[in-house]
C-alpha cells in the first residue's frame, strides 16, 4: 500500500468545485420538482409513475453521489467505490428479497384456517 | 503538541467514516423494507393519501436540498482557508436543516393530536420510524454542526478541523441522499 | 422513580439462586485478590485503559471464555432435564426456567462467546500479520471492547435481577412481543444485544479499514495471509448484516415499549417480517463467525504440513463466493413459514450452492497436507476434528436444502444437531487450533501436549456422543426445546447418552483448563522462543514477548508466507537505524462509555427514565470529549526502540 505524501487539503474531499456543486444542485433540484408534478399533476399514473417516479430517484442519487460526494473521482483503488457498490448490491438483495418474499407469503397465507383445511380436504380427494 | 500525522492517517479517517456511511444506509434500506411491506396495513385508519401535505413536503425537501448544496459551498471556503466564509455557508446550512426539523416535527406533532400517532397501525408506526430515524440524524448532523462551528470560530481552521468538516458534509450530503428516496418511496408513492 | 424494578426482581428459584450465588462468589474472589494484591492501579494502567489491540485481545478471549463456561452450565441443564423429564417425572425446571435457559443458552454462545472469540483472534493475529503496529482506530478498538463487556454485564445481571427471556435466542414475536412476553426478560435480550452488537459493527469498520489501508508496504491483497482474507471476508459481513440486526431490535423495542405495531399480530402488525429481516442478519451471522475459523485452519494446516497451502488463489475466490452468497440464504430458516414453491426453491438452489466453495476450502487443505511433512500437533487434530465433524453435519445441511425435506426437519432436534455441529465441529475446534497454535507466540512457552490431547478427545468423542443421538431423535420427529415427552415415544434412552456425552464434553473443558493452568505452573521448562513452529507468516517475526509496537521496522513484503520467504533466503542485515515512533495512549473513555451505556441499557429496560437520559448525555459527553481530544499519542525514542530491540534479540539466541 503506497505511502504517497499527501497534503491534508488536497484530500479526497477537495475534489469539489463550485461547478460541480452547482451542477449537482441544480440537476437534483430538476428532478425532484419533475418527479413532485408527475405526482401531483398526475402526468403519468398507475405502475408506470411508480416506475418513473422511483426511476427519478436513482438518477438523483447518481447525481447526488458524483457531484456531491465526489464518488468514483477518487485516484485508485477505488475503495469508495467498491464499498459502495457492495452496499448497492446488499440492500437490493434485502429490500428486493423482503418484498418478494413478504408478498408471497401474503398471497399464499390469504387464507383463513378453516378455509384452509377445506381446500385441503378438497385436494385431498381429488386424489393429489 | 502536535505529531507527524501519518499521511495515511487523513484517508483512514475518511474512509472510515465513509464505511460507517454505508452500514448506515443498510441501517435506512431495513427500515424502507419494512416501510414498503406495512405501508398498506393502515388497519382501517388514514393512509398516505389521507395524511400528507404534499407543497409542506416539497418545501422540506427544497430546504434539506438547498442545505446540501450549501454545505458543500463550506467545504470549498474551508479548502481555501476562507474561515468567515466557511461560517457563512454553514451556518445557513444549519439554519436550513433547523428550519427542516422544525417542518418535521410539526408535522409529527399535528398527526399525534388528530389522534394518528405511531401507535395507531402497522401503516404509521413504520412512517413514524423510518421519517423520525432520518429526522434523528438531522438532529445529531445540527449539533455536531453547531459544535464545529463554535470551534472553528473560536480557534479557526486547523488541519484537523477541516478534517472534521469533511466528515460532517459527507455525513449531510448522505442524509440528503436518504431524504430523496423518504420522499420518493414515502410521500410521492404515498399519494400516488 | 424506579420505574418498573422492585423487590420482586431479586426473588428467584433455588437453581437460578444457585447460579446467583456462583457469579457472586467468582466476582468476590476476583475483587478480593485484586484488593489483597493491591494491583486495582495495575489493572487499570496495564488492562483496562489499554488501546493496544494485543492486551484487547487477551480480554475478549478471557471474557469469551467465562461465557463459554456459562453457556456449557446452561447446556448441562438442559441436557439433565430432558434425560430425566420422561412420563410422570417432570425434571428439576420448570417450563419458564426451561425456555429461559435455552434462550440463555444461544444468545450466550453466538453472541458472546464466538463473538468474542472471533474479536479477540483478530486483535491478537490480524495487525500482526500484515505488519502494522495498531488497528486503524485503537480508541474505537477499546470501545468495541467495552461496549461488548458491557452487553455481557447486562445479559449476567439479568440472572440476578428480574429475569431472562424466554423467547429463545432470536426472539420472536408474537411471543417477544409485549403482549405476550409482559417482562422484562425480552428487553434485557434486546439491550445486551444492542449495545454488544454496537461494539461489534464498529469493530468490523475497524478491521476492514485496518486491513485495506495498513498491509506492510508490498503485501498486495494477493500476498495476504489466508486468515487475514478471512478476517475481510468476516468484517464485510458485519459491517453489512449487523445493520439489518439493530434496525430489527430496535423496532422490536419501540413495539414494546413505544406501543408501535411492526411485529405485533394486530394493528397491521406483521411477525413475519421480523423472521424474515433476522434472519437477513442471522445467515450472514453463521458465516461472520465460521470464516476466521477456516482462516485458523488454513495458517495452521500449512504450516504444520510444512508446505505452502495448495490453491491460495482458490481460497481466495471461495472467501469471496461465501461472502457475497452468504447474503442470498437466509430464507432456508424459515421455508414452513407458508412461501411459495418458487420463493423456496430458489433460496434452496442457493444454499446448495454455498456449500460449493466450502467444499473447496477442505479439498484445498487436504491437499495441502498430502505429500507435506506432517508434525501432528493439537492444533492438527482439532483440523482433522473440524474435517470430520464439519463435514458431516455440513452434508446434512445440504439435505435440508432442500424444502421439501425441510419440511420436516425445521426446528426438529436434527436441525439442532446440525447447527451444532456446525458451529462446535467449525467455529469452535477452530479456535481452539488457534489458541493451541498462537498462545506460544504471546506467552513465551507452549501448552502442555498431553493434555491438549485429552481435551481433544474428550471433546470429539464427548460431541458424537452428545449429537448423534440428535440427529436419531429429529429423523424419529422430536422436537427442539422440549422440556418434556411421553414415555412411549421410547426416546429416553437416546437423551441419556447426549447427556453422557456433554459430561464427557464437560471432561475436555477441564482438560483445557488443567492445561492452562498446569502449562502456566510449568511455564519455566517449557520456554520457546519466537518462532516455536517454524511459522510461515509475519507475525512469528516479532520477538517474544512483542513489543508494544510489533515491529521496531515496518517490514516489506515481496511475497507471499513472508516470513517463511525470509527465513529461507535470509538477507544480510544492514545497520538498522531505529526511528521514533508514536503509540496511542491509554484511555479510559472506552470503559467510561461503555458505562454509561450499560446504565442506559439497564433504565430502559426498567422504565427509569431519568437513569435513561444520565446514561445517554454521560455517553455522548464522554464521546465528545475524547474525540476533542488533541493529545492521544506517546513518543517512543529511537534508542528506547533499539534498547527493547536489542535486549529481545539477546533472548532468542537463548530460547532459538
Amino acid at each position: 500500500m503506497s505511502n504517497h505524501q499527501h497534503a491534508s487539503l488536497e484530500s479526497e474531499a477537495g475534489l469539489g468545485s463550485y461547478t460541480a456543486y452547482t451542477t449537482g444542485f441544480i440537476l437534483s433540484l430538476i428532478l425532484t420538482i419533475g418527479a413532485y408534478l408527475a405526482v401531483t399533476e398526475n402526468l403519468l399514473s398507475g405502475n408506470i409513475l411508480v416506475t418513473a417516479v422511483i426511476g427519478l430517484a436513482i438518477l438523483q442519487l447518481f447525481v447526488q453521489m458524483f457531484f456531491f460526494l465526489h464518488l468514483g473521482r477518487e485516484s485508485k483503488p477505488r475503495w469508495n467505490l467498491v464499498a459502495f457498490i457492495f452496499m448497492v448490491m446488499v440492500v437490493f438483495i434485502v429490500v428486493i428479497g423482503s418484498l418478494w418474499i413478504m408478498n408471497n407469503l401474503d398471497y399464499h397465507n390469504h387464507l383463513t384456517p378453516s378455509e384452509q383445511d377445506s381446500y385441503m380436504h378438497t385436494r385431498n380427494n381429488e386424489g393429489f | 503538541m502536535t505529531q507527524a500525522i501519518p499521511s495515511t492517517d487523513v484517508t483512514k479517517t475518511e474512509f472510515g467514516f465513509w464505511i460507517y456511511l454505508m452500514t448506515d444506509l443498510i441501517l435506512f434500506a431495513t427500515l424502507f423494507a419494512t416501510y414498503a411491506v406495512l405501508k398498506n396495513n393502515t388497519f382501517g385508519g388514514p393512509g398516505g393519501h389521507e395524511l400528507f401535505n404534499m407543497p409542506f413536503v416539497l418545501t422540506e425537501t427544497m430546504l434539506l436540498l438547498t442545505s446540501s448544496y450549501t454545505s458543500g459551498l463550506g467545504i470549498l471556503a474551508a479548502h481555501r482557508l476562507d474561515k468567515r466564509k466557511v461560517l457563512l455557508w454553514f451556518g445557513i446550512t444549519a439554519l436550513l436543516g433547523l428550519a427542516f426539523v422544525s417542518m418535521e416535527l410539526y408535522e409529527f406533532h399535528h398527526l399525534y393530536v388528530e389522534g394518528n400517532s405511531w401507535r395507531r397501525s402497522g401503516f404509521l408506526s413504520a412512517f413514524f420510524t423510518l421519517v423520525g430515524t432520518h429526522g434523528l440524524h438531522i438532529s445529531i448532523g445540527l449539533l455536531w454542526m453547531t459544535t464545529l462551528l463554535v470551534k472553528v470560530y473560536r480557534k479557526g481552521l486547523s488541519t484537523a478541523t477541516i478534517r472534521k468538516l469533511s466528515l460532517l458534509s459527507m455525513f449531510w450530503h448522505f442524509l440528503d441522499v436518504v431524504w430523496i428516496f423518504i420522499f420518493t418511496i414515502v410521500y410521492l408513492i404515498g399519494v400516488a | 422513580m424506579l420505574g418498573r424494578l422492585g423487590l420482586d426482581a431479586f426473588k428467584h428459584g433455588f437453581v437460578v439462586m444457585g447460579g446467583v450465588a456462583t457469579m457472586l462468589a467468582a466476582i468476590l474472589v476476583v475483587v478480593g485478590a485484586l484488593f489483597y494484591f493491591k494491583r486495582w492501579k495495575w489493572l487499570w494502567n496495564n488492562w483496562l485503559t489499554s488501546l493496544d489491540p494485543k492486551k484487547i485481545g487477551i480480554m475478549y478471549i478471557l471474557v469469551a471464555t467465562i461465557m463459554l463456561l456459562r453457556g456449557g452450565a446452561d447446556a448441562l441443564m438442559l441436557r439433565t432435564q430432558q434425560a430425566v423429564s420422561v412420563g410422570s417425572n417432570n425434571g428439576f425446571l420448570s417450563a419458564d426456567h426451561f425456555q429461559q435457559i435455552f434462550s440463555a443458552h444461544g444468545t450466550l454462545m453466538i453472541f458472546f462467546v464466538a463473538m468474542g472469540f472471533i474479536f479477540g483472534l483478530l486483535n491478537l493475529i490480524v495487525p500482526l500479520q500484515i505488519g502494522s503496529r495498531d488497528v486503524a482506530f485503537p480508541f474505537l478498538n477499546s470501545l468495541s471492547f467495552w461496549l461488548y463487556a458491557a452487553g455481557v454485564a447486562l445479559v449476567s445481571l439479568s440472572l440476578a435481577v428480574g429475569e431472562f427471556s424466554a423467547a429463545g435466542w432470536l426472539a420472536y414475536p408474537p411471543l417477544s412481543g409485549i403482549a405476550y412476553s409482559p417482562g422484562v426478560g425480552v428487553d434485557y435480550w434486546i439491550w445486551s444485544l444492542q449495545i454488544a452488537g454496537l461494539g461489534s459493527l464498529l469493530s468490523g469498520v475497524n478491521f476492514l479499514v485496518t486491513i485495506i489501508k495498513m498491509r506492510a508496504p508490498g503485501m498486495t491483497l494477493m500476498k495476504m495471509p489466508i486468515f487475514v482474507w478471512t478476517a475481510l471476508g468476516s468484517m464485510v459481513l458485519v459491517i453489512f448484516a449487523f445493520p439489518i440486526l439493530t434496525a430489527t431490535l430496535t423496532m422490536l423495542s419501540l413495539d414494546r415499549t413505544l406501543g408501535m405495531h411492526f411485529f405485533t399480530s394486530d394493528f397491521g402488525g406483521n411477525p413475519m417480517m421480523y423472521i424474515n429481516l433476522i434472519w437477513a442478519w442471522g445467515h450472514p451471522e453463521v458465516y461472520i463467525l465460521i470464516l476466521p475459523a477456516f482462516g485458523v485452519f488454513s495458517e495452521v494446516v500449512a504450516t504444520f504440513s510444512r508446505k505452502r497451502l495448495f490453491g491460495y488463489k482458490s481460497m481466495v475466490y471461495a472467501i469471496a463466493a461465501i461472502t457475497f452468497l452468504s447474503f442470498t440464504v437466509w430464507l432456508h430458516h424459515f421455508f414452513t413459514m407458508g412461501a411459495g414453491a418458487d420463493v423456496n426453491a430458489f433460496f434452496g438452489i442457493m444454499t446448495a450452492v454455498i456449500a460449493v466453495p466450502t467444499g473447496v476450502k477442505v479439498f484445498n487443505w487436504l491437499f495441502t497436507m498430502y505429500r507435506g511433512r506432517i508434525r501432528i500437533t493439537n492444533s492438527i487434530r482439532w483440523f482433522l476434528g473440524f474435517v470430520v465433524t464439519f463435514t458431516l453435519g455440513g452434508v446434512m445441511g445440504v439435505l435440508m436444502s432442500v424444502p421439501a425435506i425441510d419440511f420436516q426437519a425445521h426446528n426438529s432436534l436434527f436441525l439442532v444437531a446440525h447447527f451444532h455441529t456446525m458451529i462446535i465441529g467449525g467455529v469452535l475446534f477452530g479456535y481452539f487450533a488457534a489458541f493451541n497454535y498462537w498462545f506460544p507466540k504471546f506467552a513465551g512457552f507452549k501448552l502442555n501436549e498431553r493434555l491438549g490431547r485429552y481435551s481433544f478427545w474428550c471433546w470429539l468423542v464427548g460431541f458424537l456422543l452428545a449429537f448423534t443421538p440428535l440427529y436419531i431423535l429429529g429423523i424419529m420427529g422430536a422436537t427442539r426445546r422440549l422440556n418434556h415427552y411421553d414415555a412411549s415415544l421410547g426416546w429416553q434412552w437416546l437423551f441419556i447418552v447426549a447427556a453422557v456425552g456433554v459430561v464427557v464434553i464437560g471432561l475436555g473443558v477441564a482438560f483445557q483448563l488443567l492445561q492452562i493452568g498446569y502449562s502456566i505452573f510449568k511455564r519455566h521448562e517449557n520456554r520457546v522462543g519466537s518462532d516455536p513452529w517454524d511459522g510461515r507468516t509475519l507475525e512469528w517475526a516479532t520477538p517474544t514477548p512483542i513489543p508494544v509496537y510489533n515491529f521496531a521496522i515496518i517490514p516489506t513484503v515481496t511475497e507471499r508466507d513472508a516470513f517463511w520467504e525470509s527465513k529461507r533466503s535470509p538477507v544480510a542485515p544492514a545497520k538498522v537505524r531505529y526511528e521514533d515512533i508514536w503509540m496511542p495512549k491509554n484511555s479510559g473513555a472506552g470503559i467510561i462509555i461503555a458505562g454509561f451505556a450499560f446504565v442506559l441499557g439497564f433504565a430502559i429496560i426498567w422504565h427509569i427514565w431519568w437513569l435513561a437520559v444520565i446514561g445517554l448525555i454521560g455517553a455522548i459527553t464522554t464521546g465528545i470529549i475524547r474525540t476533542n481530544n488533541e493529545d492521544s499519542e506517546y513518543l517512543i525514542p529511537a534508542a528506547e526502540v533499539e534498547r527493547i530491540e536489542t535486549e529481545a534479540r539477546a533472548k532468542r539466541e537463548l530460547y532459538a
